[in-house]
This record gives structure tokens, C-alpha cells and sequence, in this order.
């Protein structure tokens, strides 16, 4: 008993920094809830059907800048293709059918996004297929990101208001596939 | 002298005539090109080097390499156009900005906090065994005089007694 009552007066416990615990669970804190962030952002999944698609500007092969904000009022098909895709050419021909069908009543617009491709190649896709809608590179993978896209083909497109109609993965098997899903939103 | 004049520009004419030859780029070769490649990652393909990556797409990347060294571009120009063109996920080593910094300063920090664990705990456990040596030679120290503990003092007195 002596002992336990020498060594408790002899040999006083140090005292532990609170600064030290209270350093060690803050960081322990903000990197769980980095990681929370990065795996809810992972899992989040691509734009659902009824909501508004992000926005974003294309910046097309000729030069122009389309920001999507432009075409409120106007059914938006965004296309992502690559010229390395080759689901992406089995719709080609048939997304340009049904842009021409479209174009002349200017309610519907074709818009292609080129993912992670090399501009000599997408211009050699583009001029393959005589595609004549708008197209650009998707810069910094910033319009894939935004809609969170799995792959390519994908299609997206737009009603009038701004939200997601219908969304397509992999390739379209035909114009009247494209059309059955634009022609019910241009019904005023 | 006036004789030798013709004949001597007849002679030098044709040399300033020939028009300056340029000397042709080489085209760069393939270790040059993945020089460059071996710091990019397939945009397309997860954790492929560009320089070992096999497909079409990565034998369209590597020529666009290709033909940018051709044009004189630096190897730091051609990252920028990569990252510009593909987003920073294409650079080997993530960009320190925004919360890439987490990635060059956490793991510093994680080995110096666990060093400093294991330095207070290994202290820790020499000096109860300091004290178990120091006491352990014959009866069990007592308790310097300390005016203020009187209680103390009493109390091993007793246990003594005992």
C-alpha cells in the first residue's frame, strides 16, 4: 500500500495537451467528411429524368460559343460521342436524319459533344457522317462531369423548360426512336 | 580590273540566287513522345499510362504529341493542352490546387502525428519500468518531507505501524 501511495505522490501522471486531441479528431473530421463528399458525388449517379439539366456553353469546332441558356423555349438534344466510339457511328447517320427532319421549324436543336477526343479525328467523324448540327469538344471534361455520363453514346434530351426528358445510353436504333422521343415535346 | 568584273559577278550570282534551305524539323521519336506520355493517364481508360495504354484512342493521344514536339511546343505546353483539353485527371500527379493539396500535405502530416504516438507511448512505457528499478532496492521510498501533506505523512506512519 506504502508503494501505490509513493508512486502516486512521486510520479504524477503528465498532463495531456487537450490542444493535441482536440487538433487529432478536427483533422480526423474534415478528412471523413472529404471523403463523404468525394464518394456521395461517385454515387450520385447521372441526371434524372424532370430535373434541370446543368448548365453549360459548347464551344463548337467553327468557332462559335453556344451556351445552353440560348435555347430556353427549344427542345435540346445533347449528343456525347467520340471518334473512337464505334456504338457512336451506328447512330450517326440517323441522329443527322432526324436533325435535318428537324432544323427547318427551328423548335429542335442537335447539340454533339465530343468526350475526350483529338480535333482531327472528330472532324474526320463529323465530315464521315456529313453531321451538320453544332459540335464542339467537351473542354476539361466540364458538360460530361456536369451530367455525369457513364460512357458514349449518350443522349440527353431536353424539354422546353429547361429539365430532362429522356435520356439514351448507348446508341438510338433508328430515327423513329429519336423522333418518338422529341415529338411528344413539341405538343404545346 | 573593270575586265574581271563581269565575270566575277557572273561567278557569285547564282549564290544569291539558291534560296536559304531551312533545315527540316525531325520528326520526333518515340521515346521522345512518351517522355510526355509516361506523365499523362488515358482519359478514357482507368490507370492506363498513356505510354503503355493500347488502344486507338491512346494511339491518336500519342501522335497529337507527336505533333505538337513537331511544332516546337514545350513539354510543359503540351501537359497544359492535355489538362485544357481532358481535365486535370489526365496528369500523373494531381495539380496543387483546391483540395489537391490534401494529397502533398496529409500524408506528411499522418507520419509525423503516428511518430509522435509512438515516441510518447515508447516514454510511456520506460518510465514505469525506471521507477520499478529505482524502487525495487530495498524498502519502499518514502515520501520527502512536505510540509503541506501532513495527511500523507500520518498515513504512512500508520501503514508502518501495521
Amino acid at each position: 500500500m506504502s508503494d501505490i501511495v509513493s508512486q502516486t505522490s512521486t510520479q504524477e501522471a503528465p498532463a495531456r495537451p487537450r490542444w493535441g486531441r482536440i487538433a487529432a479528431w478536427g483533422g480526423l473530421i474534415v478528412l471523413l467528411a472529404v471523403i463523404g463528399f468525394g464518394l456521395l458525388r461517385v454515387q450520385k449517379g447521372p441526371v434524372s429524368q424532370g430535373q434541370v439539366v446543368p448548365a453549360f456553353s459548347l464551344s463548337t469546332f467553327d468557332g462559335n460559343v453556344i451556351p445552353l441558356s440560348s435555347l430556353t423555349g427549344k427542345v435540346v438534344v445533347v449528343n456525347f460521342w467520340a471518334s473512337w466510339c464505334k456504338p457512336c457511328e451506328q447512330e450517326a447517320a440517323d441522329m443527322q436524319s432526324a436533325w435535318k427532319y428537324y432544323e427547318p421549324g427551328g423548335k429542335v436543336v442537335f447539340l454533339g459533344v465530343d468526350y475526350v477526343d483529338t480535333e482531327p479525328e472528330a472532324r474526320g467523324y463529323l465530315a464521315k457522317f456529313g453531321i451538320t448540327y453544332p459540335n464542339g469538344p467537351d473542354l476539361g471534361t466540364r458538360i460530361s462531369q456536369a451530367f455525369r455520363i457513364r460512357g458514349v453514346p449518350e443522349t440527353y434530351v431536353v424539354d422546353r423548360s429547361g429539365k430532362l426528358a429522356f435520356f439514351q445510353y448507348g446508341p438510338f436504333s433508328s430515327v423513329d426512336d429519336i423522333k418518338a422521343q422529341i415529338d411528344p415535346l413539341l405538343t404545346p | 580590273m573593270k575586265k574581271y568584273l563581269w565575270p566575277a559577278l557572273l561567278l557569285i550570282l547564282p549564290f544569291l540566287i539558291v534560296g536559304q534551305a531551312s533545315a527540316q524539323v525531325p520528326t520526333p521519336s518515340d521515346d521522345q513522345v512518351n517522355v510526355i506520355a509516361r506523365q499523362l493517364f488515358c482519359p478514357v481508360c482507368e490507370n492506363t499510362p498513356l505510354d503503355v495504354c493500347p488502344t486507338q484512342a491512346c494511339a491518336q493521344w500519342r501522335e497529337l504529341i507527336r505533333e505538337k514536339l513537331a511544332q516546337g511546343w514545350t513539354e510543359t505546353q503540351i501537359k497544359q493542352y492535355f489538362v485544357d483539353q481532358y481535365g486535370d485527371r489526365v496528369l500523373g500527379t494531381p495539380p496543387a490546387h483546391g483540395l489537391n493539396w490534401l494529397v502533398y500535405i496529409l500524408p506528411p502530416i499522418a507520419i509525423l502525428a503516428g511518430l509522435f504516438i509512438l515516441v510518447r507511448a515508447f516514454l510511456a512505457w520506460r518510465t514505469p519500468a525506471a521507477t520499478a528499478g529505482a524502487s525495487s532496492s530495498g524498502t519502499p521510498p518514502l515520501i520527502g518531507p512536505n510540509k503541506d501533506d501532513e495527511y500523507i505523512r500520518r498515513l504512512e506512519e500508520e501503514l508502518r505501524k501495521r
